[in-house]
């Protein structure tokens, strides 16, 4: 079984472990302030962290091309409070476009 | 269940059509990076958690190993435990229905139930299981077209699918920094990843993040 699989089997037994976990486990224990607190902070590093790795690099180098062009239209996008799609639609086509014609 | 009254059932159902569009973005998003469609519709239905999957592809498409894969997306599912921690006493339901409860808890569900709170507590449940209900299907429909569409149209760069798995995470980030605290985070964390990326092996450069997001956790307790 290669990396992808156990990926895929892996990821859905924690993730369904943890949904089932919320319903199971005491309150007191997930709702103690700190646990609530790292908890919110845990995703805005790692996104944030998933964000700059895949903007800027490509295996074990830091690399600059048509990708961060795409990121800096979803950061416009962003700014000027655009939806969901419609960020990823401008990332994707900026690079596509940068892509193609630089 | 009681009739459904019809601001909860809107409410519901626009939000199960939006996010579930989202769906096509991961879905060619998996499989620009290497995913097939199997595996790919297989994310959305089993782990059904929208970032935790984008984190899967997106480290193992870096080149990360599995565990680095699993340990980030699995840290992204905390979450929903504690919307299940919120969920229990509203759902109030045993056996075969809390089993199936538990798969649909996910931001969405939550969200909407929880924002049903003026109308009733049956309002609450019913935009639970409704969302829950709705966004899976609307996820899972729109992954398996965004997974054979991307598939049709061959080099992911040449469609710009590369630069939309960032945009989708920085899409997700954005609403969530709220504090100066949250914004300094993000910035050190996306300094400490790409820093890293040279040296460590893939997927630890993110996952390590984590522990600067305990720290910062501990360090603000008043």
């Amino acid at each position: 079984m290669d990396a992808f699989w156990i990926g895929v089997i892996g990821t859905s037994v924690i993730a369904y472990a943890l949904k089932f976990s919320g319903h199971s486990v005491p309150e007191k224990f997930l709702s103690h302030p700190l646990i609530k607190r790292i908890n919110l902070l845990i995703p805005i590093a790692l996104l944030s962290a998933l964000v700059a790795v895949q903007s800027v690099t490509t295996k074990n180098s830091i690399v600059t091309d048509h990708r961060l062009v795409g990121l800096g239209a979803a950061i416009v996008a962003l700014l000027l409070k655009a939806s969901f799609p419609v960020v990823v639609l401008s990332a994707a086509l900026t690079s596509a476009l940068f892509y193609n014609f630089f | 269940m009681s009739r459904v009254s019809s601001p909860t059932f809107r409410d519901s159902l626009s939000v199960s059509f939006t996010v579930g569009a989202y769906g096509v973005a991961f879905g060619a998003a998996a499989v620009a990076n290497g995913f097939s469609v199997l595996q790919s519709c297989l994310l959305s239905l089993l782990t059904f958690s929208g970032a935790s999957q984008f984190a899967v592809i997106g480290v193992i498409g870096a080149g990360g190993s599995a565990i680095s894969a699993i340990a980030t997306a699995s840290l992204l599912g905390i979450r929903n435990g504690l919307y299940g921690v919120l969920m229990t006493p509203i759902l109030r339901v045993r056996g075969i229905k809390r089993l199936i409860a538990a798969h649909v808890t996910i931001d969405e569900s939550t969200g909407v139930s929880l924002s049903q709170e003026s109308r009733g507590v049956e309002a609450m449940r019913q935009g639970f299981w409704l969302t829950g209900f709705g966004v899976f299907i609307f996820w899972n429909l729109f992954t398996l077209a965004g997974a054979l569409g991307a598939k049709a149209m061959g080099d992911p760069s040449a469609w710009g699918l590369d630069a939309a798995v960032p945009a989708a995470f920085l899409g997700l980030l954005w609403p969530r920094l709220k504090s100066s605290t949250d914004k300094l985070l993000a910035i050190i964390a996306a300094i400490f990843a790409v820093a890293t990326t040279p040296f460590l092996p893939a997927g630890l450069p993110i996952i390590g993040t984590a522990v600067i997001a305990i720290i910062a956790g501990l360090r603000n307790v008043k």
